[in-house]
């Protein structure tokens, strides 16, 4: 049975609260997954030049074993489901970073028949990372921004922000 | 003498220990959550069609056999032509040469049995 939102609001929860979400921010594992021309600068931030390991963001093959999806390119309607049912494969909690103006709004292809304009048109987007594409400074940011956010979350003590995980 | 085995013992334990504390460290903090379409099977994003088990010709079979024939000849001719280039130096040509067509004339062999019982030919007569 899992301790999740169960315990009372103490102090001994709290700091074991930021233990564990200091734990999860330091090893995001993001999928190794990219759509479109925002996945080469994708790339370049898994590089050594800008490094995004020291932060603890490290490529999965699968998306089992992932916390975190780069949404990286264009996110057209027929990769839409796809997009959904890997989102709906990794396992909770799981984070969504939506890389560049293509899975924000639909971007330069907003008007294409094929296009979905906004990939939080299918996911819970957590963080979204403007630019086309956005170099790669710009998606370190953005990962730094959502540690931010799985630092201000709360799993033992008794959930006040946090919304319940997605029953899909 | 078998005090030397208390430190595998040791080692047994701790590790068992450390298993146990980690399986339930896990089970206590790691959010559940399954549901039908998390636990499908894992297809890079495509949903899953039909069976993995799936029949082919057995036939096949045949094709691959006769593929070994050609393949494992040209794999031998190259090095066989490189190490003997020593026995040509040495004046063994006709021996060289008599080596690798023995070694053709097997293969060449089982090529004229393929032939002969028709396996070459995909499309077979049924014998009355």
């Amino acid at each position: 049975m899992p301790l999740l939102n169960t315990l009372p609001d103490y102090v001994l929860t709290t700091k074991t609260d930021e233990l564990i979400n200091w734990m999860r921010k330091s090893s995001l594992w993001y999928m190794l997954f990219g759509l479109a021309c925002c996945a080469i600068e994708l790339m370049h931030t898994g590089g050594p030049r800008s490094d995004i390991e020291r932060f603890g963001a490290t490529p999965r093959a699968s998306a089992r074993q992932s916390d975190l999806m780069i949404i990286a390119g264009t996110l057209t309607l027929k990769m839409a489901l796809r997009t959904r049912l890997l989102y709906d494969q990794m396992p909770d909690p799981k984070y969504v970073i939506s890389m560049g103006s293509c899975s924000n709004c639909g971007g330069l292809f907003q008007l294409a028949y094929s296009v979905c304009d906004g990939v939080d048109k299918v996911l819970p987007v957590d963080v979204y990372v403007p630019g086309c594409p956005p170099r790669p400074e710009a998606l370190t940011e953005g990962l730094l921004k959502l540690q931010e956010k799985i630092m201000s979350e709360r799993w033992l003590a008794r959930a006040k922000a946090v919304e319940p995980i997605a029953q899909a | 003498m078998y005090f030397d085995y208390g430190i595998t013992l040791a080692l047994a334990i701790i590790g068992v220990l450390f298993m146990a504390a980690m399986i339930g460290l896990q089970k206590l903090l790691a959010p559940y959550n399954p549901f039908a379409r998390k636990l499908m099977p894992y297809e890079c994003g495509e949903p899953p069609t039909g069976n993995a088990w799936i029949n082919f010709n057995v036939r096949f079979y045949l094709i691959a056999l006769v593929f070994v024939i050609f393949e494992v000849e040209v794999a031998f001719i190259y090095p066989v032509a490189t190490v003997y280039l020593d026995w040509v130096r040495r004046g063994q040509r006709l021996f060289a040469l008599s080596e690798m067509l023995v070694f053709l004339l097997i293969l060449f062999v089982g090529l004229i049995y393929v032939w002969v019982k028709r396996d070459l030919e995909w499309i077979k007569k049924v014998p009355d």
